[in-house]
């Protein structure tokens, strides 16, 4: 239960369990065993509003707040994280445009996505270069009233269905975004099988040889494309990857408490044994606290608090890492049957360990929480 | 009041990075500005001088130390306010 939410709040969030548990949860180990999601799965997407969930009312969005929009991300993350990281990469495009982008780039573009009718992905990782960002090699240079671009992404979600994509690239040394359309000459997409997790998230390296962008396809300023056009959109991401993981979290649980109420060892059920029960103890207070980290930076967010940047990278380090150890209970909790396609556990275990890599690594949060927690008891210290 | 804004800039600085910080260091030139801290400093801008940094607004002379910050606020908030004041 949480507290604080409003009725509309409690209402959505029934809302969106129906619709996870009828239209997601039959068919996410499906997904996963395919490698794909349908199409017309966006245009279920679309038609629930998901797709436009923060986009604002005026651009065709639905304006989710941004507690609204956390609980969406958990129950869609209960059914399949691997789906909802569709929503984390196309949300990530229409925010950095809805912050970023000129009056025309939102009319053009808020709409467009906010109803499905394109598709985005985010285009900043490459094969060399992975936490360290700010070193992307991909290049634009100025050319007539034109960029010319050329580089090499990987790991690009949903890369394979995508019709436009944001890329960062360095233009004269310095970070711009550009949106690029997937019909733009020179831009080639490869399909990336084989992955450990995230096997529905339709994964693509981007190959762009000479393509010729549009001035106006420049999302921000030259110079703005890392520090605020990507920093928005992966603000954005590390929050939607946070608030799966409880639901990843939830998921896992769910099943353990299913399972251990059925099968029986030793004469007696699976949740009369105390080990086991230690194990639910733990992913049942864990699963809580990570939804309340992801509340606290939802309400910090709500209140244009600077703060939120901070608070939801605490969140999204601990919900991932929380989904991860209540992944490796429920596998361990379901024995070799957990390893098994005829479990969902095996896939909630592969996803789990893909969240704890995505948008930024435990590591980089680690790094970064910490150097925030030294400077924070400095500047206190000093006002003392 | 630009005096004020400034020390409350100061102050945001002081509380997010540890490097000495005064009014005319160049903030993106010096490196201290990464991903994070850009969109703290956005918010901070937006939601304690109650104005919306926009893409017309994205101009390194507008963000290159706190004292550009400074005139980029009183800039802002002149435009938002023109008759009254």
């Amino acid at each position: 239960m949480l507290t604080g939410m409003t009725a509309l709040q409690k209402e959505l969030q029934k809302e969106f369990e129906k619709f996870v548990d009828k239209e997601i949860i039959p068919y996410a180990d499906q997904f996963d065993e395919q490698g794909e999601i349908p199409r017309d799965m966006i245009g279920r997407f679309a038609q629930q509003g998901y797709l436009g969930a923060m986009i604002p009312e005026k651009y065709q969005g639905a304006g989710m707040d941004p507690v609204t929009f956390g609980l969406l991300c958990e129950e869609i993350g209960r059914g399949s994280i691997s789906l909802l990281s569709l929503l984390t990469v196309h949300g990530m495009v229409a925010q950095a445009i809805e912050k970023w982008g000129s009056e025309i780039q939102k009319q053009t573009w808020l709409p467009k996505l906010a109803k499905g009718e394109v598709i985005g992905a985010f285009g900043l990782s490459e094969p060399d270069v992975g936490s360290d960002p700010k070193s992307v090699e991909s290049i634009a240079t100025v050319e007539d009233v034109f960029f010319r671009l050329n580089g090499h992404k990987k790991w690009i979600s949903y890369g394979q269905m995508a019709d436009i994509f944001l890329i960062i690239a360095q233009c004269g040394a310095r970070p711009a975004a550009f949106l690029v359309t997937r019909d733009t000459p020179g831009f080639e997409v490869e399909p990336i099988q084989g992955m450990l997790g995230f096997r529905s998230a339709m994964l693509a390296q981007l190959h762009l040889t000479n393509c010729l962008i549009a001035q106006e396809n420049l999302i921000g300023k030259i110079g703005f494309g890392f520090t605020h056009v990507a920093g928005t959109a992966l603000d954005y991401g590390r929050y939607c990857i946070a608030w799966g993981c409880v639901g990843l979290g939830k998921a896992c649980l769910e099943a353990c408490l299913r399972y251990t109420g059925k099968r029986k060892q030793f004469g007696a059920l699976l949740r009369k044994h105390q080990l086991i029960q230690h194990m639910i103890a733990d992913m049942i207070t864990e699963v809580k606290a990570a939804r309340m980290l992801c509340l606290d930076a939802a309400y910090l967010k709500s209140a244009g608090d600077p703060e939120t940047i901070m608070e939801t990278s605490i969140a999204k380090y601990y919900a991932s890492t929380m989904a991860f150890r209540a992944a490796n209970h429920a596998v361990q909790i379901h024995g070799a049957n957990g390893c098994c396609h005829e479990y969902p556990v095996q896939r909630f275990f592969r996803d789990a360990k893909i969240t704890e890599i995505i948008e930024g690594s435990s590591q980089i949060q680690q790094i970064i929480i910490a150097r925030h927690g030294y400077q924070n008891y400095l500047f206190g210290e000093k006002n003392k | 009041m630009p005096k004020e804004n400034e020390q409350k800039l100061r102050d945001f600085f002081a509380k997010f990075i540890e490097e000495d910080v005064d009014n005319d260091t160049d903030i993106f030139g010096s490196g201290l500005i990464n991903s994070l801290f850009a969109m703290q400093l956005v918010l901070f801008i937006e939601k304690e001088f109650h104005l919306k940094v926009e893409h017309d607004d994205l101009d390194i002379e507008n963000f290159k130390s706190i004292h550009a910050i400074t005139n980029f606020i009183q800039t802002k908030q002149s435009i938002k306010e023109p008759a009254s004041k």
